[in-house]
């Protein structure tokens, strides 16, 4: 019997009894449409965080005051000293190191804003002209910051969307004057609205010159320095920069963290990964209980067809030709259901990324791989005792039954 | 043609040794016309079980066309049925899924022969055995005789050397009955080996050659009374 002639007979047995194969490929394309459609939400998951990551800049290099050590007692905290501050001079400095592009600081405070007869509480940052491209972040009217020195005060500021709506309302804001605590700035410029990225709203910010912020809050600690490293390769050696520079301007001590982007995504990325895999795991179980399935209705396909089994041996099929046609079946029907269940799982995903668009749904194409060829595999595999006892059939009993 | 040499084939039922055939020496040659006749129990079925290679002797050697087969395995006897014997089964035994023309077109699939000889063989065919017009129907959608026609025309159509019929007419009525033991005996009388195994002694007769048997032994061997 050659293949294409195998194929036929198989195909024409499973349209034969047609409520037990549609059945079985409902079962099997369940199996692969979940496997699809969880790996697709695991994958989206992801590149949905991976994307949050490089929102908040690219190449992108923080300093943050304080070690956190991990053993040992340091020894300033005997003499009940603290981590030295980050000053702005420190941020000016960084600019000597070779790999790095930009460099702002950030001092953050909270402050009474007020406009007219509307006051609110809000977040002050100060920092200063590069903070706009190494955020990534987009003006909405008026200007950003000048480029000036960082120790230089200026009674300017740039507002978040929402203060804006907030405090002015329909008038326009640029040109303005806004009392932060006791001081007055000038408002000239506001964000672009840009929703929350990485638990920090900018929606909600008022930014000020650095040196304004210290003077508004009374101090000269810095929140954080941002970095931005000039290329992906540059990120390590703008690291090792940074705390070799601040290392010799706090004589000797390595008093601050720095921590890169990339560092932070790697590790957001393996545990997503994982993730992907565990959910996907999970689904292949289901799909490995179509295979069970598969198996079971098999074995009552061989029972309710011993009689077409016995004719075929009594015409002349070997049992090597007996297994094989059950094999085809099978093979046949998990291909079929695996095909379903792509379509299936394709659609869903397109359904979820539908429902919420700002998570990239995709099942990535080794999760598609792999949930087509265990579908096929274990069809065949637990095909392997149905067809066996096909193939072993006594001809004689199984043509004695009327 | 066929040889059989102190062939014996017991049953194990329980624990007991249930003899089916004792040491039965039995010679066909190529074109006759033989029925095998008994009560139930008497082992013709199990005699015709293993002409046909579906069942092995439990001692004994089987010779067809000066082959030793009983010797052979699984997929070797599987090739000597499909080549050498045709069957035809009280009970039709039709795939209810295939047309009458597949169910004729089956053992040609099994053994690999192209399409198109295939397609030529079942027509010509199907001509000569007065089925044109069923050709495409379903076996529940032809009569009794008709299924048997398509049964007989499926044994004949790999050209064997014997053809083996258990109780042909065992399922059919009078009428058809007859049609198709016409049919039977006009393929004898075109060369065709035919052994039947009934119990009606009425068709028993009809053949040039009668074995009887009881309790496993042949107790009567006669030709040509016709």
């Amino acid at each position: 019997m050659n293949f294409s002639d195998t194929l036929l007979f198989a195909s024409g047995s499973l349209r034969g009894s047609r409520s037990r194969t549609l059945l079985m490929m409902l079962a099997m394309s369940i199996g692969v449409a979940s496997v699809v459609i969880l790996t697709a939400l695991g994958e989206g998951a992801r590149r949905y965080v991976t994307g949050q990551f490089s929102s908040l800049g690219t190449n992108l290099v923080i300093v943050l005051p304080g070690r956190s050590e991990t053993a040992g007692i340091n020894p300033g905290m005997l003499l009940g000293q603290v981590a030295r501050d980050l000053v702005v001079d420190d941020a000016q400095a960084l600019l000597r190191s070779s790999a790095v592009r930009r460099v702002t600081p950030l001092a953050v405070g909270t402050a009474q804003a007020a406009h007219g007869a509307l006051n609110r509480e809000v977040v002050v940052a100060g920092t200063g002209a590069d903070f706009l491209a190494i955020r990534h972040m987009d003006m909405g009217q008026g200007q950003f910051l000048p480029q000036m020195d960082f120790n230089s005060a200026m009674p300017v500021c740039v507002l978040g969307d929402k203060i804006r709506r907030e405090l002015f309302g329909t008038q326009p804001a640029v040109g303005e004057w806004l009392h932060l605590g006791d001081r007055r700035f000038r408002v000239i410029g506001v964000l672009a609205a840009q929703g929350e990225s990485m638990g920090m709203n900018t929606d909600d910010l008022v930014i000020v010159p650095v040196a304004s912020a210290h003077m508004l809050f009374n101090t000269q600690a810095l929140f954080r320095v941002l970095i931005e490293a000039k290329s992906r390769d540059m990120i390590e050696p703008a690291k090792r920069d940074t705390e070799n520079i601040l290392m010799q301007r706090h004589g000797g001590e390595k008093d601050v963290t720095v921590i890169t982007q990339d560092a932070v995504l790697a590790t957001f990325d393996r545990i997503l990964g994982a993730l992907t895999l565990a959910v996907g795991g999970i689904a292949a179980i289901s799909l490995s209980v179509a295979g069970v399935l598969i198996m079971n209705v098999m074995l009552i396909a061989v029972a309710q067809r011993t009689q077409e089994i016995g004719l075929l041996k009594a015409l002349g099929a070997p049992p090597a030709e007996i297994r094989r046609l059950f094999f085809a079946e099978a093979a046949l029907l998990s291909m079929a259901g695996s095909v379903v269940g792509l379509v299936l799982g394709e659609i869903g995903s397109l359904a979820i990324g539908q429902m919420y668009p700002s998570l990239p749904v995709a099942a990535p194409w080794w999760a598609v791989l792999a949930a087509f060829s265990t579908a096929l595999g274990t069809g065949i595999l637990f095909s392997v005792m149905p067809a066996r006892r096909a193939a072993l059939l006594d001809p004689v009993m199984a043509l004695a039954r009327r | 043609m066929i040889e059989f040499s102190q062939v014996s084939r017991s049953f194990t039922v329980g624990d007991q040794q249930v003899a089916a055939l004792r040491n039965i020496d039995l010679n066909f040659t190529a074109g006759e016309y033989v029925s095998i006749m008994g009560p139930s129990g008497s082992g013709k079925s199990t005699l015709l079980n293993l002409l046909g290679l579906l069942d092995r002797p439990s001692s004994g050697v089987y010779k067809l066309d000066g082959m030793d087969v009983t010797t052979l395995d699984d997929a070797q006897q599987a090739q000597v049925r499909r080549e050498k014997i045709g069957f035809v089964f009280q009970f039709f035994h039709l795939v209810p899924r295939l047309s009458a023309a597949m169910n004729i077109e089956l053992p040609m699939i099994l053994a690999g022969i192209a399409a198109e000889e295939r397609k030529e063989r079942v027509s010509t065919l199907i001509k000569s055995y007065g089925l044109s017009d069923r050709a495409d129907h379903r076996p529940d959608q032809l009569s009794g005789g008709q299924r048997q026609r398509v049964a007989i025309a499926r044994a004949t159509i790999m050209r064997p050397v014997v053809l083996l019929a258990d109780e042909p007419t065992g399922n059919l009525d009078q009428t058809t009955g007859k049609e198709v033991m016409a049919l039977l005996e006009q393929l004898v009388e075109q060369g065709v080996t035919l052994i039947m195994v009934t119990h009606d002694p009425m068709l028993g007769k009809r053949a040039s050659r009668q074995v009887g048997m009881v309790d496993g032994e042949i107790v009567a061997d006669t030709r040509g009374t016709k």
